[in-house]
Formats: C-alpha cells, sequence, structure tokens
C-alpha cells in the first residue's frame, strides 16, 4: 500500500531526482561529491549509473563558477540541480546566486531570461561541527528578491518540493538539514509537487503556536509533547517555504492561540522570526510573541558549549510555559522522551 | 594577409561606424541627463569586438561587460532597444531595469553584460556545456577585460571549460586598466596568455588591433571550436580612449598619458577601413548609419518611461 509506504529524508530526495531525472532530459545534476561513494549522503546514488557522467558529475572546488556555469546552463535551456554538501560552502557562491542568478531575469527586463536552477544546500549540526560546517544562512538570503528559499521537515515535503523546485523557472535554494535526514516518514511512490508559499500544520493545538524552521520544527514537535505534561496545548507550523513565506496559516493559529514562539534554525538578527513577527504585527495581531535561535555567536565546537548554543525541544517548552503562566516559577519538562530519531554521530 | 572583397570591408565599416557614432552620440547628449544610466563607452575598442563578431553565425551568442555597447552593436543588437535603455524606457532591451551595463538581446545572441568583473565568463561556460548537451555546433565567446583576470572566476572557468572540452571562446580585452590601476601593478608579470594557455587550451595575442588579423583569428579558432576541439583563449591588446565611465577625457587624472592613447588613435581601425573604401560607399554608409542612429534616438526620446506597476513585474517567471 503506497499510504503505507515510509521514506527516509534522504530516500525521498534521492527518488525525487531519479524520477524528474526520467522524466526529463533537460534535468543535471553536480556538485562536489555527486558522484563519490558516498554520494551526497546517499542522495545521489545510483544517479550516475543510470544517467550518466554527462547528466551527473562531481566538480572541480569553485562553488562561485559552478554556479555560474548552472545558470549558464538554465539559460541554455537546461534544469541544474547544483548541490553544497555544506552550507558554509556555499558562501563562496554568493556572487553569482545574488548578483546574477537572483537578478537575471529583471535586470534583463523579463522576456525569454529565466533561470531554472535549484540550489541544494545541506546544514550540519551537533558531533563537533562547529564554526564552518553548522551555518544555516537562509535568513541572508530571504533578504534577496529573485531567490525562492525552502527548507522542508519531512520527507513528504523533501521529495514534493524537490520536484517542485525542479520544475519551477526559478532559483530555488533547497535547504536540508542534516538531523532531519534520520527521519522517516510518509511519501507516495508516484511523482507530485508541493506547492511553494504554503506552510504545514504539523500539529494541532490550541494555547500556543510553535513555528519551527527546518530541523527546529522537529524539536517543536518534541516541545509539544513535553508540554503535554504541563497540561499545555501547542500548535506547531513548519513554513516549509521561506521565501515566499505563507503568513496566512501562521496569522491564523496564532489569532487562535494568542501565543507565538518562531524557533529560527539560524541566528535571529534579522531572521525568519523577525520578519514573521513583523508582519503578523503589521495584521495587528493581539498575541505574545517570543523569538529562539542560536546564540549569538559562532558556533562552537565542543559539546557542553553547542548545548547552550542551540534551542531544544526542552528550552523550547520552558519557554513555552513561562508566556503561559509569567508568574509561576520557571519549569522544565523532567520526562526524557524517546528521541524518535538517532542522533548524528561521526565522524563524517 | 589574404585580401578582403570590398563588400567585406563594408560591412566591417558599418559596424565601426555605426559603434563609434553611438557612442560620439551618447557622450554628446549624456551632459543633457536624458541618459538614465552611467555609461562606459567603447570608443577606441570597437574593432575588437567587430572582427571577432563578424567570425560568428546566427545561433553563436556572446556574453560580455558593462563596456558592452560595441559586443552589442556589432553582434546585431537592437539599436533603438538599446537608446531606450540608456533613457530609462519602457521600450528598451531591458524595460528600463538594466540599463547601459545590462544589454540584452536574446535574438540576436547577445546574452547579457553584467556590472561585475568576470561573473559573465563562468556563465557563458555554462551557456557551451548547454550547447553541447544538446548536441549543438554553435560556440559561446566570452568577451572580459583584463581586469577579470584577477577574479578567481576567470581561472575556475577556462580549469572547467578546458576540463570538458567546452565550445566557448574567451576574449580578453586587455585595455592594460581596471579602471585606473595598470595591469602591471596587479599582475606580476604581463604573462596573460600564459596563464590561460597552463590551463589546456591556446593561447594568442593580438597586439596591434589590427581588426583584419582579429577578424582571421577568431574565424580560425571558432572553426576548431565549433569542429569540437574545445576552448581557446584570445588576447587583444586594445585602448579605451575615453575615461572608465562618462562620456570624457580623463588625462588631467594623470594616470595615464596623452601620449598613450595617441598612438592608438593613429592606427584607429575605422580611419583605416575608411581609406580602404571608395569616398562614394563611405557616404552611402555613413548616411544610412546617421539616419538609423537619428531614428534611434528619437524612438527613445519618444517612448514613455515605465509605469509604477512595472516595478514588481519580472522578478520571477510564472511557470
Amino acid at each position: 500500500m503506497n499510504t503505507q509506504r515510509l521514506l527516509s529524508y534522504p530516500e525521498a530526495i534521492r527518488e525525487a531526482l531519479n524520477q524528474e531525472m526520467e522524466r526529463d532530459p533537460s534535468v543535471i545534476v553536480f556538485g562536489l561529491g555527486v558522484d563519490d561513494p558516498k554520494a551526497i549522503l546517499g542522495t545521489t546514488k545510483g544517479l550516475v549509473e543510470r544517467f550518466g557522467p554527462h547528466r551527473v558529475f562531481d566538480t572541480p572546488l569553485s562553488e562561485d563558477s559552478m554556479t555560474g556555469v548552472a545558470i549558464g546552463a538554465a539559460l541554455a535551456g537546461l534544469r541544474p540541480v547544483h548541490v553544497h554538501i555544506r552550507m558554509d560552502f556555499m558562501l563562496l557562491a554568493m556572487n553569482q546566486i545574488i548578483n546574477m542568478a537572483a537578478k537575471m531575469r529583471y535586470m534583463f527586463g523579463g522576456g525569454d531570461i529565466y533561470v531554472p536552477l535549484v540550489i541544494r544546500t545541506l546544514i550540519g549540526k551537533s558531533w563537533g561541527q562547529g564554526p564552518q560546517h553548522s551555518q544555516s544562512l537562509y535568513p541572508l538570503l530571504m533578504n534577496i528578491p529573485g531567490l525562492k528559499i525552502v527548507a522542508p521537515s519531512t520527507p513528504y515535503d523533501a521529495k514534493g518540493c524537490m520536484i517542485q523546485s525542479i520544475r519551477d523557472d526559478n532559483p530555488v535554494v533547497f535547504i536540508e538539514h542534516r538531523l532531519l535526514y534520520y527521519q522517516k516518514g510518509h511519501v507516495p511512490e508516484e511523482t507530485y509537487t508541493r506547492a511553494f508559499g504554503k506552510a504545514r500544520l504539523l500539529a494541532e493545538g490550541s494555547d500556543i503556536t510553535l513555528v519551527g524552521i527546518s530541523q527546529m520544527a522537529v524539536e517543536c514537535l518534541r516541545a509539544k509533547r513535553y508540554l503535554e505534561e504541563a497540561g499545555i496545548s501547542a500548535e506547531v507550523i513548519d513554513p516549509v517555504s521561506l521565501s515566499p513565506l505563507d503568513i496566512d496559516t501562521i496569522a491564523s493559529s496564532v489569532s487562535k492561540t494568542g501565543r507565538l514562539i518562531v524557533v529560527d534554525n539560524a541566528w535571529m538578527v534579522c531572521g525568519a522570526g523577525a520578519e514573521i513577527i513583523t508582519q503578523l504585527i503589521e495584521r495587528n495581531i493581539n498575541m505574545q510573541v517570543h523569538r529562539m535561535g542560536f546564540a549569538f555567536v559562532t558556533c562552537p565546537t565542543t559539546p557542553t558549549l553547542e548545548e547552550h548554543f542551540y534551542p531544544n525541544a526542552k528550552k523550547i517548552a520552558s519557554r513555552a510555559y513561562e508566556m503561559l503562566y509569567p508568574d509561576r516559577k520557571p519549569w522544565t519538562p523532567k520526562t526524557e522522551l524517546q528521541l524518535e530519531e538517532i542522533e548524528f554521530k561521526g565522524p563524517f | 594577409m589574404k585580401t578582403f572583397d570590398t563588400a567585406f570591408i563594408e560591412r566591417l565599416y558599418r559596424s565601426m561606424y555605426l559603434i563609434r557614432r553611438v557612442e560620439e552620440e551618447i557622450a554628446r547628449i549624456y551632459p543633457t541627463d536624458k541618459i538614465k544610466s552611467p555609461v562606459h563607452l567603447s570608443i577606441g575598442q570597437e574593432a575588437v569586438s567587430v572582427g571577432i563578431c563578424e567570425a560568428l553565425r546566427d545561433g553563436d551568442v556572446v556574453f560580455g561587460t558593462y563596456r558592452g555597447h560595441a559586443m552589442y552593436l556589432a553582434k546585431g543588437g537592437d539599436l533603438k532597444k538599446m537608446i531606450a535603455e540608456l533613457y530609462g524606457k519602457i521600450t528598451g532591451c531591458a524595460r528600463g531595469k538594466g540599463g547601459s551595463m545590462h544589454l540584452i538581446d536574446t535574438e540576436k545572441g547577445v546574452m547579457g553584460t553584467s556590472a561585475i568583473v568576470g561573473t559573465t565568463i563562468p556563465i557563458s561556460v555554462g551557456y557551451a556545456y548547454g550547447l553541447k548537451y544538446n548536441g549543438s555546433d554553435s560556440v559561446v565567446v566570452s568577451f572580459f577585460g583584463d581586469g577579470a583576470i584577477d577574479e578567481g572566476a576567470f581561472h575556475e572557468s577556462l580549469n572547467f571549460a578546458a576540463l570538458k572540452k567546452l565550445p566557448v571562446l574567451f576574449v580578453c580585452e586587455n585595455n592594460f586598466y581596471a579602471i585606473h590601476s595598470h595591469h602591471l601593478s596587479r599582475h606580476h608579470s604581463d604573462n596573460i596568455c600564459e596563464r590561460a594557455a597552463s590551463y589546456g587550451m591556446p593561447a594568442e595575442k593580438i597586439e596591434d588591433g589590427d581588426i583584419f588579423r582579429i577578424y582571421e583569428s577568431a574565424g580560425k579558432h571558432i572553426e576548431a571550436i565549433r569542429q569540437g576541439k574545445g576552448p581557446v583563449f584570445l588576447e587583444c591588446i586594445t585602448c579605451r580612449w575615453k575615461e572608465h565611465v562618462g562620456p570624457n577625457d580623463d588625462f588631467h587624472l594623470g594616470y595615464r598619458s596623452e601620449k598613450e592613447v595617441a598612438c592608438w588613435k593613429e592606427k584607429d581601425q575605422l580611419t583605416r577601413l575608411r581609406n580602404l573604401l571608395s569616398s562614394n560607399n563611405v557616404s552611402v554608409i555613413e548616411n544610412e548609419v546617421e539616419q538609423e542612429i537619428k531614428d534611434a534616438f528619437e524612438f527613445a526620446e519618444k517612448s514613455p518611461f515605465p509605469e509604477g506597476v512595472v516595478l514588481y513585474e519580472d522578478v520571477f517567471k510564472e511557470s
């Protein structure tokens, strides 16, 4: 039964790539390591054998120019998927992404100029990923018109968003989180697209809205479980699409609950949380709000500091409790929930 | 050098004259503030664009830089749309959103110019990948200046183009200056061709700006590229007569001498071509071109500016 079929997050991405490459011969996949034995954590495994080295290839360590190559190939009618195994490495490509990919259609007046390009990029976390293997730079990109940005948290949305990204005629930054790779979920075998600009209501609740971005959506779901022991009912939303942003879904939830915590999977300054909350304020929604996100320091390597650096389910639950009961003494979940996924263990 | 027939010389002269006169008209009108965009004039460098673009055929494409008027016109880009673009009008080639530094005419194979040095080089290479992937025998010409040699993208692009044997001709228009900075103040030695060749492609330097030499050399290289032999690098020494940006001379700045430019003016290829043609043929061409230019500026003058609603158009393509 298709409805019962479970896939992991990377399996969902691999299936999307396979299906789209099969459907459309203009789709190509390249990036550092896409055809190596580890195959981007398995997401590109088997593609080169199936589709050939002209469609699936490793590249020189030239992130900026390979992004330009992707743009040029897109102008020539291909649909490139350019993979960065670390989002930190993608910083080397910002010139082409921001000055060219995002702007070309606009600065050349539309018409027949468009850039159907997917940039896959992975965020690392835990086991010493440290300063330059853990960055989550979507707030930088959300600031740029001309880019679409998605960061799905479920395997179902990962597959649907990947297919949508490939078929979209514009540059799409597709953000994957390493820890989400342990997520399993229902994924239909047939192809389907997941429309951008539509958030996913992951769990219903009535007392507080938790908006979690990327892997923080999972932390919010765990926080919801913790909050149950305190008798608090949390609604959990994954925006999925950060640009365009589905503020309507969040607004309608917050209008109901009157309370909101946005948990950014990034630094909070000028971040997605800041944007979401501002848009809600502009709608005159009566609410209590709070932002959570990375501590505003460089991500440390050692686990004792890393623990303080990231938000997690218990911290989110405590903060939610405090919002509901500001006069009570602080509460922290006592029980230790079984983690639904295996934590990432190195070495990578 | 072989001899060229009159019809061909007329073609070259027409293209050269068009570019020179368009640039002169831009310079003349610029102080009126009708042109709503900074301009980086090609005067003095026309022969590189004309010599190379004359060696191309339909289906071949070019990418270039903010100093792109010559390339755009030499490849057949629409003059009216170019002038309207400089005027910021809705009828411009980029609907007034790009200006002088972002010229495009995809029907003629002008695939765009960029204000960021070196950025169109990898895009040219990617386009060449697409052509090869689709089994086309068209070629890409990537135009850039000597400033782009300093950028990582230049080196990354040549490496990848050679690695994949892509159909691209790299053309470095070396006018010696990145704005006011001489190339030997930025480079250890005068070895641009050697550096290009080290990535695995033929590299040739044309030092005298001779339009026939540029044309013949480009033609030979383009033919080889078309046959699938991989990329080629061509360095064309040239001279920008005017200031880096704007319509004026810039000798008062003192970074280069009038004498340095004068020797290039003495071998001006436009004058050279004119002297190869009969005065009658020259005046026929010049009259036609003058009319074309007059029409283009009138078209730009009369065209409307974009309405406010246009601001939010062209961000994304709706699928």
